[in-house]
């Protein structure tokens, strides 16, 4: 019974066991995900870094009961993607913001409270809530087309946090945007996940903002879609931007590097 | 209002080519009259007799809009001369149809898009459904329904409702598909009921689309109801209007009604637009 004791303290939350999945396409089989292990604890930041078209995009939808795998298991929060997904276990950022252009952000952020039967007083403070704390608080009644790029995506971040899912899965949030804005969302992020203790899952292809955001750096590589490194962070919770340039911060981004490296040397 | 110098230019143009036009096809009438009556004619003589025959070729503009002002304004509404009266006959049977249309459309949209064997079964119909000339359905829809003891609004209505219907269905499986895969999944995410997802993703989606079919539904309703009046030798309507008027050659008449019909056309889709404006912007998509 003691044993076991830390186990909990750490609950694994995502565990995937020998992965595979295969897109049928007109052109062949796609093996987009091959033999993939991985475990994600309670409350850690993983991010997935990897040149397109390796995967990471693949696995999280696996994650999120979007798709399904061909072989192996997933399970999130102990059960299946299926059933996490129906029981709202986790809230899914997508690449674009995709807020509805006829809502408001306030109505936008109220979505997902609407369908999942929220009462009315509770998404209102609900909305408040999440605006706050994306910064965003007195846009509730703008409509997205007012509002800038980087602004929608944080309201689309604010719309998958306004539910009690303890999972944020985000699929490159911040591509589209320019670097400023995308360190100030980067450090936004980090607070707000201190703040919530979420576990994220959250894909990129960008060496800085994995290292930057994540207790733990998965590396994959294409062809099949596969991990080929994964790499604990050292560094600490605490992170303030300049620790970009400190030696340890440098170390991993190198380690991280060097294995998406090894991964092309495939082909 | 910068816009008006241009607009006035064209309808002076339109004017000016009607006139001569009227000149040109009804003058050979006039010249054989002359010629019966052994009387010369001077050139002005014969223009201004083009321009005033009972039953020309071609009416002339300032002819047609004599008779509509005598059969609009003139005559009481519930006169069987009022063209005012005719018109709501045709406008009554065109709503009735337009409302079963976009109904039917609309039915028929939602059931291509949520379930397979209706896509792939029932487009096809839909398509061949319009490719039956309306013209020669029309008597059978009429004489059909007469048979089983229904008969005055309805026939017509359904005329309109069979040529209504298809721009809505075409216009609502596009816009209910309108939603990105993306947005789609995102519903998914949070375990959305095909209710939810209907009445606040694919629904909303849909609106840009379902108003610009409704606008050719609309007018598509309108010749349906006055094809519905011709072969039953309706006594009132505007297609009434029209048949009575080829029988008799009372091509001012037709022309009258020809321009009532167009007028009705443009103010329903126009009252149309206004919806679709106010719609829109109350949702913030325009
Ligand atoms: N729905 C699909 N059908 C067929 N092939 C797909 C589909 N989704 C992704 N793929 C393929 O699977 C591979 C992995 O894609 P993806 O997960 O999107 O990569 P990433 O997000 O890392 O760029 C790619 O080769 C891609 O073309
Ligand atoms: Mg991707």
């Amino acid at each position: 019974m003691t044993a076991e004791e830390p186990e909990i303290a750490h609950r694994t939350v995502i565990e995937a066991s020998n992965l595979n999945l295969t897109f049928e396409t007109n052109d062949g089989p796609v093996h987009a995900l091959r033999d993939v292990n991985l475990q994600v604890g309670k409350g850690d930041f993983v991010s997935f870094i990897g040149p397109s078209g390796c995967g990471k995009t693949t696995f999280l939808r696996v994650m999120a009961d979007l798709e399904q795998p061909t072989s192996g298991t997933v399970l999130v929060n102990g059960v299946s993607p299926e059933e996490a997904r129906k029981a709202r276990a986790y809230g899914y950022v997508f690449q674009a913001a995709g807020l509805y252009p006829w809502r408001t952000i306030g109505g936008n952020i109220r979505l997902p409270l609407e369908i999942m039967g929220y009462d009315r007083p509770v998404q209102a403070k609900r909305v408040k809530e999440v605006l706050e704390l994306v910064d965003l608080a007195g846009f509730e009644k703008k409509y997205p087309w007012q509002l800038s790029g980087g602004m929608q995506q944080r309201a689309s971040i604010a719309r998958a946090l306004a539910f009690d899912a303890d999972i944020l899965l985000m699929d490159e949030p911040f591509g589209a945007l320019d670097e400023i804005v995308r360190d100030h969302l980067n450090e936004q992020l980090l607070a707000l996940w201190a703040r919530t203790q979420k576990t994220i899952c959250f894909v990129t292809h960008s060496i800085p903002e994995a290292v930057y955001l994540s207790t733990k750096i998965v590396v994959m590589s294409p062809r099949p879609g596969r991990i080929t490194d994964v790499i604990e962070s050292p560094l600490p919770q605490e992170r303030p931007l300049e620790i970009r340039d400190t030696p340890e911060f440098l170390e991993i981004a190198h380690r991280v590097r060097e294995g998406l490296r090894a991964g092309h040397a495939y082909d | 209002m910068r816009h008006v110098l241009p607009v006035l230019t064209v309808v002076a143009v339109i004017v000016a080519i009607w006139y001569a036009a009227a000149v040109w096809l009804n003058a050979q009438w006039a010249l054989d009259m002359a010629k019966r009556q052994d009387r010369e004619m001077s050139a002005s003589e014969l223009v201004l007799d083009t321009w005033s025959q009972e039953k020309p070729k071609l009416p002339a503009p300032h002819q047609v809009a004599t008779e509509l002002w005598k059969t609009t304004v003139e005559k009481k509404v519930t006169s069987k001369r009022s063209l005012v009266y005719h018109a709501w006959v045709t406008l009554s049977a065109t709503l009735l149809g337009f409302a079963l249309g976009t109904a039917l459309g609309f039915a028929l949209a939602v059931g291509i898009v949520y379930m397979r064997v209706m896509d792939m079964s029932v487009m096809p119909w839909v398509i061949a459904s319009q490719t039956i000339p309306i013209l020669a359905i029309a008597p059978m829809i009429i004489v059909v329904l007469n048979a089983v003891g229904v008969s005055g609004l309805l026939p017509k209505a359904m005329i309109s409702m069979y040529l209504s219907f298809f721009p809505v269905v075409v216009g609502m499986v596009k816009g209910l598909r309108a939603p990105s895969r993306m947005m789609l999944d995102q519903m998914r995410t949070w375990n959305a009921t095909k209710g939810q997802e209907f009445l606040r993703l694919r629904l909303p989606s849909s609106m840009p689309y379902l108003f610009a079919s409704l606008k050719i539904a609309m007018a598509a309703s309108l010749v349906g109801a006055i094809v519905g009046e011709l072969p039953t030798g309706a006594v009132a309507g505007l297609g009434a209007r029209l048949l009575a008027g080829s029988y008799y050659g009372q091509t001012i008449q037709i022309w009258s009604a020809l321009f009532m019909a167009a007028a009705v056309a443009a103010f329903m889709v126009a009252l149309i637009g206004l919806i679709q404006r106010v719609t829109l912007k109350r949702m913030g998509m325009s």
